[in-house]
């Protein structure tokens, strides 16, 4: 704060800080205490709002808990979330070593920008090339059957698979900077005092570098899991018809039913219980928030 | 078990700088050796090719008679203390120091037991539990060296290991290693660029030069009969003249300076090279008349009380700075700032040698 008022003066530091409380006041919070609002209130026609029937309770919330289905959807949600948030941190663990500690300096800077270029793509547009490229005459099960490897196509839109594979691609980079923060820095050191004391390089990483990454894990899961469990349009392009995401259903209420009071109703569900299931899970593996937030 | 290194030719070329430029030395089962240099010249990457981190450009390490080429450094039998010592602050002091055995499959019982002992050895019996972070300095030092000490090497490598710690406890650590190394007969190799310590703790030191080992030697002999100028003039105090051997007889030979011509001991390989005399303060006397032989004319600059030496600045006729040094025995006379004196050394111990000064030297 003083050094913001020591480099801009108050002028130009109050119209900083006017901006970023109109930025939350207005596009985040406004809006978020509306839907919140709404939430509590009945679907009714326009003409009844605001009249004896517009009271608050509970019930949309309650809509939720008596839908065997709706329940269903939503566990399915957090599963393949916290799938894709694993295999997320598989891909990226091994890359942000080699990015951190083994290439070569003079191509670290290329190969994250390597890494950005599809981030410059619209996710509409990444989406529907997942759709081309896992559709069953497409090029992927081209290329398998072309190298032997597999004899006949692939179904590979079915079930959760290909929603796993699109939201894997668009979130992994979340798991890749804080993973790769976390591990540059680390003192080289400190692994080569593991090594040196004789440790392979397996127990190197469990004892010496993935606890010292703990933080940056844990950021960059809460991430890919919450935006996997919020992602609405790579489920829409990419989800078969056996595979529903609960994001879905919140759009169904809002606008195929108009139903907005349900829909937030929904949404706040799924904000409520997914923060409860990531503290549990920070709990478990002994995470702080506070070590996320450095 | 304690193992003998042998550097054979070793080089390291960092690109195409030269860092380490064939290095031949062979230290002894059971020594405790130092390489001592200034910074940038090399030790540190000599201890990463011997620990197994940095492969050598050229040249062979063996460690007890075995080939290192192929050997990874987890299967050295080398432990290395880094020069920030690079303890895990994630697990307790007595995790770090059974890390070692952690890894060789000991169980939890026998590691915590071999902990303790290690503890006491270095003497921190009741820091088992404790974090790395609740250490100071010095402990944190202990810590390294239990830890090192755990996985039984053959040879220990210490990267400046108390060039962190203040000065007291510097003495009271240098004396601590060298008993450890006494008890345990483990071979010690040891770098530092501070040389009353490498002096003070080694069997035999190493003086390094830009990638070079200048000489090899045990600290008397690098002190008292150096090879060459930078080697004298990186260990100890000197005065130094430049100037030109006028004529050699035997072991000694006349040296022509702008201070005059003095007679002086004929360092090693000075024939037709460029050659400076070295004189070191504590072998030069300060009295009123002028002595017969070597012998310079000076007026005293400035006096400094040292404690246990008195040390003497002075310049003579060609305005070179000159020290000496007196022993404190209570009952010196000590001369003022202003006093005319003449300064005078036998020739035994002014040594001609050939080779650039160390950096400290301003005619360098
Ligand atoms: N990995 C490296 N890449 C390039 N140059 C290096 C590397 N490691 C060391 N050097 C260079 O080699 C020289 C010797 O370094 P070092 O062995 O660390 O010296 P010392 O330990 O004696 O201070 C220095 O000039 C240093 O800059
Ligand atoms: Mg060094």
């Amino acid at each position: 704060m003083k050094d913001l008022l020591n480099r801009y003066g108050p002028v130009l530091t109050s119209i900083f800080i006017l901006l970023t409380a109109f930025w939350l006041l207005a596009l985040v919070i406004l809006p978020n205490i509306y839907l919140f609002e709404n939430s509590f209130r009945p679907y009714l026609p326009i003409a009844e709002v605001g009249g004896p029937n517009d009271t608050y309770s509970f019930d949309n919330y309650l809509k939720f808990f008596e839908s065997p289905i709706h329940i269903r959807v939503f566990i399915w949600t957090i599963l393949y979330s916290s799938i894709v948030t694993v295999i997320c941190f598989i891909i990226a663990y091994p890359l942000a070593y080699y990015l951190a500690k083994v290439a070569d300096l003079k191509l670290v800077p290329t190969l994250f920008l390597l890494l950005f270029i599809p981030l410059w793509v619209s996710e509409i547009l990444r989406s529907f090339a997942w759709f081309i490229i896992l559709s069953l005459k497409g090029p992927l099960n081209f290329g398998l059957i072309g190298l032997g490897i597999i004899e006949d196509p692939i179904r590979w839109m079915t079930g959760f698979r290909s929603v796993m594979i699109g939201l894997v691609y668009t979130y992994v980079l979340f798991m890749l900077f804080p993973v790769y923060n976390a591990v540059q820095s680390l003192d080289t050191n400190q692994i080569e005092a593991s090594e040196d004391l004789g440790a392979p390089w397996w127990r190197t990483h469990w004892r010496v570098i993935l606890p010292h990454c703990k933080p940056g894990i844990a950021s960059g899961s809460v991430t890919v899991f919450m935006l996997s469990a919020g992602s609405i349009l790579v489920p829409t392009l990419l989800a078969s018809t056996n595979s529903r995401w609960f994001t879905e259903i919140i759009q169904q209420w809002m606008f195929e039913s108009q139903d907005w009071n349900t829909g937030s109703a929904y949404a706040f569900l799924l904000l409520i219980i997914c923060t409860v299931f990531v503290s549990l899970v920070m709990r478990i593996f002994k995470v702080k928030l506070s070590d996320i937030a450095k | 078990m304690t193992a003998g290194v042998d550097l054979d030719n070793v080089c390291a070329d960092f690109g195409t700088f030269r860092a380490v430029d064939r290095v031949n030395v062979n230290i002894q089962p059971g020594e405790f050796f130092s390489f001592l240099g200034p910074s940038g010249c090399g030790k540190t990457t000599i201890l990463r090719m011997i620990s197994g981190f940095t492969n050598p450009s050229e040249g062979v390490i063996r460690i007890g008679g075995k080939d290192m080429k192929n050997t990874r450094p987890n299967q050295r039998p080398t432990a290395l203390i880094f020069q920030n010592l690079a303890l895990f602050p994630l697990m307790p002091v007595w995790e770090n120091i059974a890390f070692g055995l952690e890894v060789r499959g000991v169980d939890k019982n026998t590691r915590r037991a071999k902990a303790e002992e290690l503890l006491r050895l270095v003497d921190l019996p009741d820091a088992a539990d404790k974090r790395v972070s609740q250490l100071s300095g010095g402990q944190k030092q202990r810590v390294a060296i239990a830890r090192a000490l755990a996985v039984e090497p053959d040879v220990m490598l210490l990267d400046e290991p108390l060039s962190a710690l203040d000065l007291k406890l510097r003495q009271h650590m240098r004396a601590e290693l060298r008993a450890i190394q006494k008890r345990t007969q483990v071979t010690f190799i040891y770098i530092t660029h501070d040389q009353g310590e490498a002096l003070a703790m080694s069997d035999r030191v190493g003086v390094m030069s830009q990638g070079k080992l200048q000489q090899v030697a045990t600290p008397r002999e690098i002190y008292d009969a150096p090879a060459n100028g930078f080697v004298a003039s990186f260990v100890g105090e000197n005065n130094i003249f430049s100037g030109e051997v006028a004529g050699a007889e035997g072991a000694f030979a006349t040296f022509r300076t702008a201070s005059g011509t003095f007679q002086a001991r004929l360092g090693p390989n000075t024939t037709g090279a460029k050659t400076r005399l070295f004189l070191r303060p504590e072998h030069v006397t300060l009295q009123a008349g002028p002595g017969a032989l070597n012998s310079i004319p000076v007026e005293v600059t400035d006096v400094a009380f040292e404690g246990n030496f008195i040390s003497i600045q002075s310049r003579d006729s060609s305005g070179q700075m000159l020290v000496a040094e007196a022993r404190n025995d209570g009952a010196a006379t000590v001369p003022k700032p202003g006093e005319k004196l003449h300064m005078v050394f036998d020739p035994a111990h002014a040594l001609i040698l050939a080779g650039d000064t160390a950096a400290k030297d301003p005619d360098a």
